[in-house]
């Protein structure tokens, strides 16, 4: 087998070198103060901006303050504010003496057993609420992601309809849903699965957008319907998403589920209101300290099962 | 039973570039087909016309009686489950399993139902198998297709489109991102699929030896329109030269685009 090589031009320095060079040098150096330029005018919009917020919010506010004398005096807030933080937060704590430590333990936390059985309730408010919010979210998220919706018209009403669902917090929805079906655990399970279907219908629909759509066409190519190329183009290649997101949205849906009860939507929540009403402040602490609880092993437990999913990604 | 494929007048224009101008061709059941031209020649254009992955704006395609650029909803669906496509990036599902993906040439005879939850009969996986035993790669078929090399992937796509049972077979450089040797290996298994089971192959080229190589017949693209349509015998070096636009080169050879690994091809 012959072949020829199309003879290549020599490389050799033009004259018209040496000027080219120069004009990128004044290019670059104004193309370099142009940035620095707009990087000092960013950074003075933003602090100004923030100053001003401030200032609105009430951060700069002098007010007056009675000394330990006895005697009023006009002092700036933050620092007259705080040791008042200090002075509630140990109107919550449990004297805990050593000698009768479990006799003060158990005076803590003396509803206990109510308290274990309503954060059981919360749990499963939050399991059932992330179960109604993913199916819901997930079918939502392909007509919402601008790439795989059918037409404009699906999009635009489905982007909408996640709006609402999503703007709307999950305790305005609690208040709706106890009018609606009386005070208990259901009315959670529906405020906190609407608003979830709004939050994880956008995020997943953002994974959505960023997706290859050569498979789709591989699809559609085969004859596929659009219902094909979601279920074999679109969803395989968002999975994993889809999973990390759910378990992260469980985290939240706990903590949520753990205060809608204040307004009747069952939970833990009711405990705060009682306490409170009864001016029970120890019982704040215990019950925060239970939550607390809650939320580090869930996060802990989802965050593990999160990452061994990844890893099972990884290998072929 | 196959009839011959016709285009009359046939444009696509993306705003002012007319991708496709005014192509007029027909195309008889059985011939190996190689198309040729310069990048943004109209190539890619003229194939997905041909199975309705963009619709023509002016012009039309028929298919023995059937209207091809009238069809709708099922009927278009099944045009393209007749008209099998094959694509330069292979367009498989990595994250599914080879045979999954070969399945999904089977899309079109599926209801919902049956779709959505990935339900396919015994027979249904048996032609898969079969097919992609035709293709060397059996032992691979519960792998994921990511996990495959280029041009395994691409005999893939190839077994995708055969259990389409499709009247023709189109492939949009197939080879352009792979290596000779793989390269080889995907036209033979175009041509064998072209001399065993009768099915019209259209294949869109950059590699001209390779066209001539394969191909019964050669057409060549130039702005949109078909400036050569022949045998390769008839397509000479000045042909060559105004298709490409080669003007400033002195000389010109086909070796230094080459993708063979053989000095002389297998017919």
């Amino acid at each position: 087998m012959t072949f020829t090589v199309a003879p290549m031009p020599p490389l050799t320095v033009d004259a018209a070198a040496p000027s080219r060079l120069t004009q990128f040098e004044l290019d670059f150096a104004t193309k370099r103060r142009q940035a620095r330029r707009n990087w000092a005018i960013g950074t003075l919009v933003l602090v100004s901006l923030f100053a001003f917020s401030a200032w609105i919010g009430d951060f700069f506010k002098i007010t007056q303050v009675t000394m330990p004398d006895g005697a009023r005096e006009w002092r700036w807030i933050i620092p007259a504010g705080l040791p008042r933080l200090g002075e509630y937060v140990s109107q919550t704590l449990p004297t805990l003496r050593w000698d009768s430590f479990w006799s003060d333990f158990g005076a803590w936390f003396w509803r206990w057993k109510t308290w274990l059985k309503l954060l059981w309730e919360t749990v499963l408010i939050a399991f059932m609420a992330t179960t109604f919010g993913v199916v819901g979210g997930f079918l939502l998220s392909f007509p919402a992601a601008r790439n795989l919706s059918p037409n404009k018209w699906v999009l635009w009403l489905t982007r909408r309809l996640l709006e609402i669902t999503r703007t709307v917090p999950d305790i305005v929805w609690a208040l709706i849903f106890v009018f609606c079906f009386s005070v208990g655990p259901m009315a959670g399970v529906l405020a906190i699965g609407t608003h979830a279907c709004g939050a994880l219908g956008k995020l997943y629909s953002e994974v959505n957008e960023n997706i290859d759509m050569r498979p789709l066409e591989g699809v559609k190519a085969a004859g596929g319907t659009w219902f094909d190329q979601i279920r074999y183009g679109a969803v395989p290649q968002v999975l994993p998403n889809i999973i990390s997101y759910t378990l992260l949205r469980f985290e939240i849906n706990v903590r949520s589920s753990s205060i809608i009860g204040y307004v009747g939507a069952g939970g833990l929540g009711q405990e705060f209101r009682t306490a409170m009403s009864f001016q029970e402040y120890t019982d704040l602490s215990a019950l925060f300290l239970i939550i607390l609880a809650t939320v580090i092993v869930i996060d802990y437990g989802s965050e593990k099962l999160r990452h061994k999913m990844i890893g099972m990604e990884d290998r072929p | 039973m196959s009839s011959a494929l016709i285009l009359s007048n046939v444009s696509r224009s993306f705003g002012e570039t007319h991708a496709v101008d005014n192509v007029s061709i027909s195309i008889e059941p059985g011939q190996f087909i190689g198309v040729i031209g310069r990048s943004g020649a109209g190539k890619s254009t003229l194939l997905r016309l041909l199975n309705r992955l963009v619709d023509p704006t002016a012009g039309s395609i028929s298919f023995g009686d059937t209207n091809i650029t009238a069809l709708k909803g099922k009927a278009l669906r099944h045009w393209r489950r007749d008209c099998a496509m094959i694509f330069q990036q292979f367009n498989l599902v990595d994250r599914l399993d080879v045979l999954t993906n070969v399945l999904i040439g089977r899309l079109a005879e599926h209801g919902v139902l049956s779709s959505m939850t990935m339900q396919f009969s015994d027979e249904e996986r048996a032609m898969a198998i079969r097919a992609l035993d035709r293709l060397d790669l059996v032992p691979q078929a519960l792998q994921r297709a990511g996990t495959l090399s280029g041009g395994q992937q691409q005999r893939v796509a190839i077994a995708k489109a055969l259990v389409q049972r499709p009247k023709i077979m189109l492939a949009d450089e197939p080879i352009a991102s792979l290596d000779p040797a793989n390269a080889t290996l995907v036209m033979d298994g175009l041509k064998r699929i072209n001399r065993e089971d009768g099915i019209t192959v259209l294949v869109n080229l950059h590699t001209l030896d390779t066209a001539r190589a394969y191909s019964d017949r050669i057409i060549a693209m130039r702005q949109g329109r078909v400036y050569f349509d022949g045998t390769p015998a008839q397509l000479t070096d000045d042909v060559v030269r105004d298709i490409y636009g080669l003007d400033g080169l002195q000389e010109f050879n086909a070796a230094v685009t080459s993708t063979s690994v053989h000095a002389s091809v297998p017919a």
